[in-house]
């Protein structure tokens, strides 16, 4: 899509910034005032020009004494202060500034943020995680950047170079033309430089990013390296990285210190113009002396902005692009969307669920699930078994509906009460369906404020009891600091499996009539294997639920199986009718089994099926 | 790196400028030639900078008054003053980008310089130090740290070169005139102390941003990566308040920063009109006595005009001095580390499986605390041991200490007889080979991760693929072995992670394996097959003596001999069923998922 905008970027550009100033409407409020008070404040820098032309031209360049010292000394105090009131606008210019663009971008960061949960699973799988996080972090910081420093210099100087132009203008148009004509290359060559800048910067942020992959090699692979002996291979491949990093960065620096130095030497020879001509004009024109002097004295407020224009130019490329990207996340439709309250409800109570005809694909992807017409009962205990890419997994986001179904309806309901679960709120769904993931995720908070997520309304005392009635007292006791136990990023100070029970007691206080469970694969501390097998039970017990099973006992266990295999529901039952029945079941089955039997010595394989 | 900034609120100012510098003259030591080369053409664009106001006013006394007096172009001396502003403007350009190219070649050299240093030194450091110090840490010691002692080279050769053009500003403002000059001596120190004040106001304020911005970015990241629980229990509006809550003060920071820029922006771009407002007041004065040239006032004012901005280089120097002494400490820190891990110079001969020993191993992490105590080992070449236990009873440091990843603080372990930190770096890496709990990839092909380019053919490497089942997904994969793995292979799920991480060790035909859990993510079905693999690969000619780590019951029963591990102790060995026959605690160690199971079934 952005290669296509790309086709016409000033177009694009300035659709962009539109667009983004409306999201922010802090930036522009009472803009007006803002570029008012900031026009002011530039014009401050013209000040001293004129007060050279107006002294030197009051006798101030003339020895032959006759200095009007009085008409001096009141343009110089009118001029102080002038500059006093300049340097005040400035400052309210700026204030406004940035308060108006931080409190604009907060509001943008924020819905950006809001906007990335609201989209469903689809868009945002692990790949893109990295980037939507940059949108509401990088991207966000870059326009603010942006605005309030080069941005700022933007609109300043092209201020401050307006009035010079017209101070100038007033004191000869014909010198004017003269200077203007001296920077007009120079002007047109900046695209050329800025271009080549803007691909000297991104050649260099590649090797940045080399540089730091590779220098975290012999940290995070310490005992790979160690291992296997390769501190040479992976000194030379960090040596390689720092130095292409190196050249790309000289490289970068070289364009950059030939381009802000050009405008020096423009300004030497507009200077150079400048004399030739004033004093060539002054001798067969009307032009004062003072007026010669003062054009010297302006010209140096265009060379500020030309040595700093071509950075100027590659920084507004950047925001644009980033505001770019901010604005197509927000533009990028929720897919699934919350009908709000009142348009269904579900029944209190026991839940079952209905899939009629249903069919899932990915957009322009292959069909991953067809046809699906099953009925599960409230209270119902199902596996989902299948291998991967069967279908069981989008199953289940189905039935929670993290995704919406291509064609067909999901319902939840009982008896002849059912709903659509398109049509019921995201609130009242979430209520009632529960999802626990495979990983238990956790937040780098407490234990309590963690357990929290189930419910946020609960007591201490109904955390303490929710981990007691799983069954969970002699873990939670072993705690160092009980519910404040800080359980660190990602839960990392708790295992794979303590995680997995923190998740558990966190479903029980959603205490959710459907229960919808993706079990772990990988294996975890016998121990704590146990006390989640237990707890799960209690939690299971008296709901609905749908498990995709990994493990033969869960399969057998369940009141009913459902098999998937290549997308489509082919076999159901219970294990008991599915393990001879020769179908896909009693593959896998055996294969469990041969596994089990290999590390089961003293059980029988016979006890693992009743 | 903002903490540590806060802090230096409490160090003695005096001290950290003193010691600022002296890492500056470290620097300058190292790039001695390049940087006395920027120096030089700083000095030059001081230098012409102040000939322009000079040239200037010259051009004020020589070709525009006498000509505007005579009414008559003073030819000569125009294409002079013409000639003397470009060629002025000639050699001042090249003053700037000699300064800017050379210093910031000085600048990305030192940076270079010390990230090779600071590497090389994380590759000579033992993993136990490693294991020591948080990741994060680490990285930004060779990044971030690296870049904030030398970023203050880059403003550093101009500000030197704006003291060189000072002393000629002054002495030419001198020689034109006297009492002017005073005004300049009070206005160019002003501005210089006004820009350190603002910088040093500035640095706490900024620094707190920083830090802020760093906790909107984690609730981002972990809002991001817990989506799936976010979004099934419900939760998006409280993330949304607790990231707006974050976002806010982050807002407010900026704005604090804003607010504090907003006053000493306008009063630093006012303070040299300022000063040419005083010089052609006090100008009037000296020219009416006849005491100086009009020329001179103008010079002088022009100057103002011109100085002023880069006068302000030498704030920026003295703003960056604090990180300049924070990155030094940090990166020193690294650099001055005292922990050694020598390898010794003894070979292991011959080919075959080799023999593992450990007598009275000990080791703890912190003192008093051992995690492994005492242990006596003996495994005989060619043979599978199996190590269990609970989690912390010791088993990953017993698979580091018999690798020579770590060294034990008591006893020791023995291959083939030879105490392993005696035995040469290179043939212990040969002969012995770990698959760590945590796979490590490297961000390259698929064959660079499992040869580690050494001289390996494709067809060895395919044959190990098979052994591990990878060489299905490889196949599929879109250059197949020449597929970029990009950065620690993201782009493969765990398993298939770990099925490369077998195959690097394998490829290698280690005469001991040790695998530490270096199979939990896999699906146990495939495990097992793998297993089964090695075991035969073992029993083959020169097979491998294998030592394995697991909790899976299938993976213990293909050993010849089990070690219970618990609290750092052999609890027990022996064949699989000899430990189910006579002990209770092994048993319910291995016993617990069929446990789980049986509870299940009896309900």
């Amino acid at each position: 899509m952005s290669e296509k905008k790309k086709s016409d970027p000033r177009e694009g550009s300035l659709r962009i910034i539109r667009r983004g100033l409306s999201l922010s409407p802090a930036i522009v409020e009472g803009w007006r005032r803002t570029v008012l008070l900031a026009l002011l404040g530039t014009a401050g820098s013209s000040l001293v020009p004129i007060v050279v032309q107006r002294s030197v031209d009051s006798g101030l360049g003339d020895t032959q004494g006759g200095v009007d010292s009085g008409r001096i000394v009141l343009v110089v105090v009118l001029a102080a202060v002038l500059l006093g009131v300049s340097g005040v606008a400035s400052w309210a210019a700026k204030v406004r500034i940035f308060t108006g663009t931080e409190r604009g971008l907060t509001q943008l960061r924020v819905r950006a943020f809001r906007h990335v949960h609201d989209l469903s699973m689809l868009t945002q799988n692990t790949q893109r995680r990295g980037s939507l996080v940059s949108r509401v972090t990088s991207d966000i910081d870059q326009i603010s950047l942006f605005l309030q420093s080069t941005g700022m210099i933007l609109v300043l100087s092209a201020g401050q170079m307006l009035v010079a132009t017209v101070v100038m203008a007033f004191l000869s148009w014909q010198l004017t033309l003269v200077v203007i004509g001296v920077f007009i290359p120079l002007a047109l060559s900046l695209k050329i430089f800025a271009e080549r800048m803007s691909i000297a910067y991104d050649r260099v942020r590649q090797t940045v990013a080399d540089l730091l992959t590779t220098i975290a090699e012999p940290v995070v692979g310490a005992s790979v390296v160690r291992s296997y002996a390769i501190e040479r291979r992976t000194q030379q491949r960090i040596d390689d990285a720092i130095q292409t990093n190196y050249r790309s960065n000289v490289k970068a620096q070289t364009i950059v210190s030939v381009t802000f130095a050009s405008a020096i030497l423009v300004g030497g020879v507009a200077n150079a113009a400048a004399l030739g001509v004033g004093v060539w004009l002054g001798v067969v024109g009307d032009l004062s002396m003072g007026t010669v002097i003062a054009f010297i004295f302006l010209i140096t407020l265009f060379v500020g902005p030309a040595q700093m224009a071509t950075q100027v130019i590659t920084e507004a490329q950047n925001a644009v692009a980033s505001w770019r990207r901010v604005i197509e996340l927000l533009e990028t439709p929720a897919d699934v969307v919350d009908p709000g309250p009142g348009v269904a409800a579900l029944p209190t109570g026991d839940l079952g669920a209905r899939f009629s005809a249903v069919r899932f694909a990915y957009p322009e992807g292959p069909t991953v699930l067809a046809d699906l017409d099953v009925t599960i009962e409230p209270r119902q205990r199902v596996a989902v078994v299948g291998e991967t890419g069967s279908g069981k997994t989008t199953f289940a986001k189905l039935l929670t509906r993290l995704m919406d179904p291509v064609e067909g309806t999901v319902s939840l309901g009982r008896d002849d009460q059912w709903a659509d679960i398109a049509q019921v709120s995201f609130a009242d769904l979430r209520r009632h369906v529960v999802m626990v993931p495979q990983e238990g995720f956790l937040f780098d908070s407490s234990l309590a404020e963690n357990l929290r997520y189930g419910r946020r309304s609960a007591t201490d005392a109904e955390l303490v009891a929710a981990i007691g009635d799983l069954g969970l007292v002699d873990w939670f006791e072993a705690l160092p600091r009980g519910l404040e136990t800080r359980v660190g990023q990602r839960g990392e100070s708790l295992s794979a499996g303590e995680r997995q029970l923190v998740a558990l007691v966190r479903s029980a206080l959603a205490d959710p009539a459907f229960l919808v469970l993706d079990e772990a694969t990988s294996a975890v501390d016998p121990q704590t294997e146990l006390r989640a097998t237990r707890a799960l039970e209690v939690l299971l017990d008296g709901r609905t639920s749908v498990t995709i099973a990994h493990r033969l006992s869960t399969a057998e266990n369940a009141d009913r199986v459902l098999v998937f295999d290549a997308g489509r529901l082919v076999e159901d039952g219970s294990h008991a009718d599915l393990v001879d029945a020769g179908g896909v079941y009693q593959r896998l089955h055996a294969s469990w089994v041969a596994q089990a039997s290999l590390g089961g010595g003293v059980t029988p394989a016979g006890t693992l099926a009743p | 790196m903002t903490t540590s900034l806060d802090n230096l609120g409490g160090t003695d100012t005096t001290d950290l400028t003193r010691r600022g510098f002296r890492v500056l003259g470290i620097g300058i030591g190292r790039q001695k030639a390049l940087f006395t080369l920027s120096i030089v053409f700083s000095v030059l664009f001081g230098a012409t900078t102040v000939a322009d106001a000079w040239v200037l006013g010259w051009a004020t006394d020589h070709v525009i008054r006498p000509s505007f007096e005579d009414g008559d172009v003073a030819t000569g001396a125009l294409v002079t003053g013409v000639l003397l502003f470009i060629s002025v403007s000639i050699l001042r350009m090249i003053g700037v980008v000699g300064r800017r190219l050379v210093g910031g070649i000085v600048f990305y050299r030192l940076v270079a310089g010390d990230r090779r240093r600071v590497t090389r030194k994380y590759l000579r450091l033992p993993v136990s130090w490693h294991q020591a110090h948080p990741t994060g840490q680490l990285l930004s010691n060779a990044n971030a740290d690296v870049e904030a002692i030398w970023s203050v080279f880059m403003p550093l050769p101009m500000a030197i070169g704006v003291i060189a053009m000072l002393v000629v500003a002054v002495a030419t403002m001198l020689a034109a005139d006297l009492v002017l000059t005073l005004v300049g001596l009070v206005v160019f120190p002003l501005l210089f102390v006004l820009n350190v004040v603002y910088q040093r106001r500035q640095g706490p304020r900024m620094a707190q941003a920083q830090s802020l911005r760093g906790d909107v970015s984690s609730v981002a990241h972990e809002s991001f990566d817990g989506a799936l629980v976010v979004k099934s229990l419900g939760r998006e509006d409280e993330e949304t308040a607790r990231f707006a809550s974050a976002s806010e003060e982050l807002r407010d920071a900026n704005i604090a920063v804003g607010r504090v820029r907003a006053v000493f922006e306008p009063v630093l771009e006012a303070l040299p009109s300022i000063g040419v407002l005083l010089v052609v007041l006090l100008g009037i004065g000296r020219i009416e006595s006849g005491a100086t040239d009009p020329g001179d006032v103008v010079q002088i004012a022009y100057l103002f005009t011109i100085v002023a901005m880069p006068v302000r280089a030498i704030g920026w120097v003295l703003a960056e001095l604090p990180r300049t002494v924070v990155g030094w400490d940090r990166v020193r820190g690294v650099l001055d580390d005292p922990t050694r891990f020598p390898y010794g110079t003894a070979d292991l001969p011959g080919s075959g499986p080799v023999g593992l020993r450990t007598e009275g191993l000990g080791f703890a992490y912190e003192p008093g605390e051992p995690v492994l105590a005492d242990l006596d080992l003996e495994i005989t070449p060619g043979s599978v041991t199996a190590v269990v236990g609970s989690t912390g009873s010791g088993k990953s440091t017993l698979a580091s200490l018999v690798t020579r990843l770590l060294d034990a603080d008591e006893g020791q372990v023995l291959l083939d007889g030879r105490p392993a930190p005696d035995i040469d770096h290179d043939e212990l890496a040969a002969a012995v080979a770990l698959v760590p709990q945590a796979t490590f990839l490297f961000d390259d092909t698929v064959r660079s991760n499992v040869t580690l380019d050494a001289e390996i053919s494709d067809e060895a490497v395919w044959d190990v693929l098979r052994t591990v089942q990878a060489d299905r997904f490889v196949e599929a994969l879109p250059q197949g072995l020449d597929t970029q793995l990009g950065e620690r292979g993201t782009s493969l799920s765990g398993g298939q992670r770990q099925r490369l991480s077998l195959a690097r060790a394998l490829v290698r035909d280690p005469r001991l394996l040790v695998l530490d859990d270096a199979t939990s993510a896999l699906d146990p079905a495939v495990e097992q097959r793998i297993l089964r693999a090695l075991a035969e690969r073992s029993q083959g000619e020169g097979g491998p003596t294998v030592l394995v780590v697991a909790y899976r019951k299938a993976t213990i029963a293909l050993a010849d001999q089990v070690v219970h591990l618990a609290d750092g102790r052999i609890a027990d060995r022996g064949t699989h069923a000899e430990l189910r026959e006579r002990s209770a605690a092994y048993r319910d160690l291995v016993d617990a998922y069929d446990q789980a199971r049986e509870e299940v079934d009896h309900e």
